[in-house]
């Protein structure tokens, strides 16, 4: 069970407390309707399957019903960091350490 | 006296306490052993042999191990609705009229009949999963129930378990596992830096090796050594102890669980506390120090009851007092299991011979037992166990001097107890859960962990450190740096380690199979897996097929699938497969071990969260109403909601029929609080809405109501409902009664995520109102009694109104809404008036006969309108278009509202999809099962075309006939025509399509 600081509380609790929300730094397309059927296909259903660190959010669903975004290392589900909706991460599989 | 009722006990010695005998039955027979006792001691105290029988082959088995270990020995602990079945019999303590018996073997383990027939076995050669019961498949049920029974693995009772337990939720900066040297050695030394320590044992009592130890510790014998240690551990407040306590899954960030057996021991005594305890731990650091597991060697028939593992022997008579046998011959590639011999010895018993496999055999300990006049056999091995039920001979021969052949004559050794040793097993299970893959260890012939991550670090037996000294050692360098990683400082303690005067050992020989005379295919059977009968033929079976993959092999032959996880096999079954694929064991690697450690009884994981407290139940303010006026409920979501009111004798059909008839011609009450409500502020609330909403809300103004349409961005519709503007800038949206958890997070998500640039704020109002709904032709007339400030006329109080005012007395919000198509109030007061609106109501319609009416009626009621549940008529792969509502979509929206531009995808607007429409069958007394599918030819060969399925279908009383709601490829086009519904039955109900909407098409009603 990971162990996730919530960057609004500010503090560590389990994740029985979260639910998780897919992957993170997807934008709405702003016009969707100039947009092809492949690309709003693309923003629609198609995900990065990483393996390495991966954005994503998360929802203190039992605590400040806020969401945020994390990285992980989906290879030993270390949380790298969490932040704010509209920040942008410190890490990625370039630049952690693994 | 007792003890003559004890044949192997001894007359001194072990931690047991003689003054007090305990009664024990097993297999409906009564012993006596003492405090003190696990019941494997016991058992063996008393001389009985056979335990049970093996899995396939139905071979005698008698006690290996003394610990988690165990392979054979598995019993049902007591008897009725809390037995447990098929634990260890090394890890329960014995107590007063303990009753155990055994889990399998029928008739009974000594005279099994399979196994005495002895054709089961060959049945079942490896892979007898995949080869011989896969065909013909139609008999796979039946082979299952035979092998099941076969094998026998403890019955569950039918009845629920009384037992009683709980779970609790612990915090620790270092938590240790194991309490032997090394464990007692990382927690003192992390408690010196204040840290707050957990240390949790699996067995009754703390010291892990330490209380079957002979060595002197600081001058002293061990045991006295341990109660001193652990005095000063009892102490600290810092500290909890927690032994009988398995640490049985280790998860991410340091989230471990522990099962805590807190009463098994105390027999009937026992039964009002929580028997079972599911500690929740999530820790700073862990230390592994779980030590090490004896690894048997493999020869023929070495699963005879009298074959068993050196350490345990020692175990059985340092802390029991119990030597399992008379005459024992001992087969070690190591010096370590020289202590057994000099153990033995020291009890009094004959060691016939020490059978080393190591030409050069030599060292401390090794000249000690020569010293005692004890025979040591060099470069030899035990070939073959002798004797059926018990061992009574070990074929002894001569090795080549890598262990592959034999190499001299063999002769027959008289004894009847081979305690083997192949060297150890660090217990490295703890890790493998998290991830980290063992590294092989070539020096100790065994997995280490590997790199472990921040966190963990292991120390002593289970890093492969075999010394006493050196576990004390790494121990306590362990525990220090745990705790200054958790952030405290350990600068001033200087671990003093504890002198032990102990033998220093030679190099152990890495072989894992001892050889026969025959090949092994040939040869009595050489188990590797004993709870799963895996030998080392069919190993070698299994390579030759080409089960190169060691997960293959395992999923293959079961090897290390019981419920001892292979903890004594799994080793050996890597060499063997190595050997004949022509690896290293590193080479051919090690699967993972997965939680949990031991098995734990579904009962802990559950804890109290049962009956009434496994999920909360929500209540409406009317809920008492209900009961005592005899409504039947449902479950919608977490919510009670009543179901139908049957009256004195009434069937749920003539309850419901009278019901709906009540509404339509009378009128007819139900308690709506249940459906999700949210309310909406802020200026940018009418555009959130609008973005939400397949159809336009800027301009809905104050007073009125509208309904709304929400697609997932996929198109499909996810939740409806009424929303009402009940001033600038304020919104009160309601949702179906199962979906307004979800709306509620989806709206957050939109606004927090996409557009934090409305000014806009969300709040869950579900529970702050109870709402009643008065429907039918009379409800104006009853709701104008009761109501105070609202113009009820229809000039002024418009379908899709609603008005500020009072109700009962009291302030209210009444909705003009209907989901029944008839004239409807729904009417809104604060939570805790809402049962005084009730029954206010209730009084104010007894002149017009106002009905209580349920969840079922209202199903009915809409369906006769036609008006989808999204959820049941829609289970998110509908468009609002394939719902024929194309009207409740606001094309000329200027924001492209949530889910609109995939409704242009292709396959959104594909002409065969299916459509809502209506059915009537041409009987009208039938009533299609929800969940039929659809047919145009009831004659088509099976696999027939599937035209669609039925998605609601009730008995109309008001049409005086039965309806039904289903999605029809091209249905919309097809109205008219008559399509099929075969059932599993065999009938085939035939139905006219028609539209969706069965009463009052024109919805005059509603307007009246």
């Amino acid at each position: 069970m990971l162990l996730i600081a919530c960057p609004y509380c500010g503090e560590s609790r389990g994740e029985e407390e979260f639910s998780y929300g897919g992957e993170a730094h997807i934008a709405r397309p702003p016009d969707p309707d100039s947009l092809t059927d492949e690309a709003w296909g693309d923003y629609l259903f198609f995900r990065k399957n990483t393996c390495g660190v991966h954005h994503e959010i998360w929802f203190h669903a039992a605590g400040c019903r806020r969401y945020f975004n994390m990285s992980r290392d989906t290879v030993n589900q270390e949380v790298l960091e969490t932040y704010r909706i509209g920040g942008q991460p410190r890490f990625t599989t370039q630049n952690s350490k693994r | 006296m007792a003890s003559s009722s004890q044949p192997q006990r001894l007359p001194t010695g072990g931690r047991i306490n003689r003054s007090v005998p305990l009664r024990f039955t097993f297999d409906g027979k009564s012993f006596t052993g003492y405090a003190g006792d696990t019941l494997a001691a016991a058992l063996l105290a008393n001389g009985i042999d056979v335990i049970g029988r093996s899995f396939k082959y139905h071979r005698p088995r008698g006690i290996v191990g003394h610990g988690a270990e165990e392979p054979n020995a598995m019993v049902q602990l007591g008897e009725g609705a809390d037995a447990l079945p098929a634990l260890p019999a090394t890890q329960i303590e014995l107590f007063e009229g303990l009753v155990a018996s055994s889990v399998t073997g029928w008739p009974s383990p000594r005279f099994d009949l399979a196994g005495a027939v002895g054709a089961f076995g060959r049945l079942l050669p490896p892979g007898f999963y995949y080869k011989t019961f896969m065909w013909p498949r139609k008999l796979w049920r039946h082979y299952e129930k035979l092998i099941s029974r076969g094998a026998g693995m403890g019955r569950v009772h039918p009845e629920p378990d009384p037992g009683y337990y709980d779970k609790m939720n612990q915090h620790c900066d270092v938590l240790v596992i194991g309490a032997g040297p090394a464990g007692l050695a990382a927690a003192r030394a992390a408690m010196a830096s204040g840290a707050r320590v957990i240390i949790a044992d699996e067995r009754s009592e703390l010291g892990g090796s330490l209380l079957a130890e002979t060595s002197l510790i600081d001058g002293r014998p061990a045991a006295e050594w341990l109660e001193t240690a652990l005095d000063e551990l009892a102490v600290s407040n810092n500290l909890l102890l927690l032994p009988r306590t398995t640490v049985f899954g280790y998860g991410d960030h340091n989230f471990l669980t522990l099962l805590e057996r807190r009463s098994d021991h105390l027999g009937s005594g026992g039964k009002k506390y929580a028997g079972r305890r599911l500690h929740r731990v999530r820790a700073t650091r862990v230390v592994l120090a779980t030590g090490a597991i004896e690894r048997p060697l493999v020869f023929a028939n070495n699963d005879r009851p009298g074959v068993m593992l050196t350490a345990s022997v020692s175990h059985y008579i340092n802390r029991f007092g119990v030597a399992p046998g008379r005459r024992m011959v001992l087969v070690t590639t190591n010096d370590h299991a020289y202590r057994t011999a000099l153990d033995w010895h020291r009890a009094g018993r004959k060691v016939v011979a020490v059978v080393d496999t190591r030409v050069e055999a030599g060292g401390a300990l090794v000249e000690e037992v020569e010293r005692k006049g004890i025979k040591v056999l060099r470069g030899h091995a035990v070939i073959e166990a002798r004797g059926r039920h018990r061992v009574n001979g070990a074929l002894v021969a001569p090795i080549n001097a890598d262990g592959t052949a034999v190499a001299g004559p063999v002769r027959k050794l008289d004894c009847d107890l081979i305690a083997s040793s192949g060297g150890w097993s660090p217990v490295i299970h703890l890790s493998s859960h998290t991830g980290v893959r063992p590294h092989w260890n070539e020096e100790i012939a065994g997995f280490v962990p590997g790199e472990t991550g921040a966190g963990m670090s292991s120390a002593g037996a289970a890093a492969g450190t075999w010394s006493l000294a050196g576990c004390f050692a790494e121990g306590a360098a362990a525990g220090k740096a745990a705790a200054e990683q958790a952030g405290f400082s350990a600068k001033d303690f200087e671990p003093v380690t504890p002198r032990v005067n102990e033998h220093p050992e030679t190099q152990q020989q890495a072989l894992f199979m001892l050889p026969h005379t025959r090949r092994n295919s040939r040869a009595p059977k050489q188990f590797v897996d004993m709870q799963l009968d895996v030998t080392a033929a069919g190993i070698e079976m299994a390579s030759a097929e080409g089960y190169r993959s060691i997960e293959h092999l395992k999923r293959y032959t079961a090897l290390g699938l019981g419920t001892d996880q292979g903890k004594l096999g799994n080793i050996n079954g890597m060499a063997i497969l190595a050997r004949s694929l022509g690896q290293t064991v590193p080479e051919t690697g090690t699967t993972v071990f997965r939680p949990p450690y031991t098995p734990v009884a579904m009962g802990a994981i559950a804890g109290r969260d049962i009956d009434a407290l496994f999920d909360p139940e929500r209540y409406t303010a009317m809920h008492r109403w209900h009961e005592g006026n005899g409504a039947k409920f449902e479950n919608v979501g977490q919510w009670k909601r009543p179901w139908y009111y049957p009256g004195p004798g009434e069937s749920m059909h003539e309850a419901v029929n009278r019901e709906c008839l009540a509404v339509r011609n009378r009128v007819g009450i139900m308690d709506v609080s249940t459906l999700g409500k949210i309310d909406i502020q802020g200026p940018d609330a009418a555009e959130f809405i609008n973005r939400i909403y397949t159809n336009a809300f800027l301009k809905l103004a104050p007073g009125k109501c509208r309904y709304g349409l929400m697609l997932k961005e996929d198109g499909m519709i996810f939740d409806d409902g009424v929303t009402a503007c009940l001033g600038e800038n304020h919104y009160l949206m309601t949702t179906t009664t199962g979906g307004a958890a979800a709306v509620y997070a989806w709206l957050e998500r939109w606004h927090q995520t996409e557009w934090p640039e409305l000014d806009v704020f969300l709040a869950s109002a579900t529970d702050h109102w109870a709402t009643a709904a008065v429907v039918g032709p009379y409800a104006r007339k009853v709701v104008e009694q009761v109501c105070g400030g609202i113009d009820f006329s229809q000039e002024s109080f418009k379908f899709m109104d609603w008005r500020n005012g009072t109700a009962a007395g009291v302030p209210a919000r009444v909705f003009r809404i209907s989901f029944s198509g008839e004239l409807s109030f729904e009417i809104n007061v604060a939570a805790h008036h809402g049962r005084h609106l009730w029954e206010t109501l209730m009084q104010a319609g007894a002149d017009y006969g106002i009905t209580p009416y349920g969840t079922e009626a209202m199903h009915v009621l809409r369906a006769e309108k036609g008006y989808i549940i999204a959820g049941q008529d829609t289970d998110g792969s509908r468009t609002p278009g394939d719902m024929n509502m194309e009207w409740v979509v606001g094309w000329k929206k200027a924001f492209s509202f949530i889910g609109r531009r995939s409704l242009q995808r292709e396959d959104c607007r594909r002409d065969d999809r299916k459509q809502f429409v209506g059915l009537e069958t041409l009987e009208p007394e039938t009533v299609i099962p929800e969940g039929a599918q659809i047919v145009s030819d009831p004659n088509q060969e099976v696999p027939m075309d599937m035209e669609g399925h039925v998605t609601s279908s009730y008995y109309s009383a008001t049409l005086k006939r039965s309806i039904a709601l289903a999605m029809v490829r091209r249905g919309l086009d097809r109205m008219g025509d008559i399509v099929y519904c075969p059932l599993a039955d065999g009938r085939v109900i035939a139905a006219r399509i028609t539209g969706s909407v069965f009463y009052d098409p024109k919805g005059e009603r509603q307007n009246a």
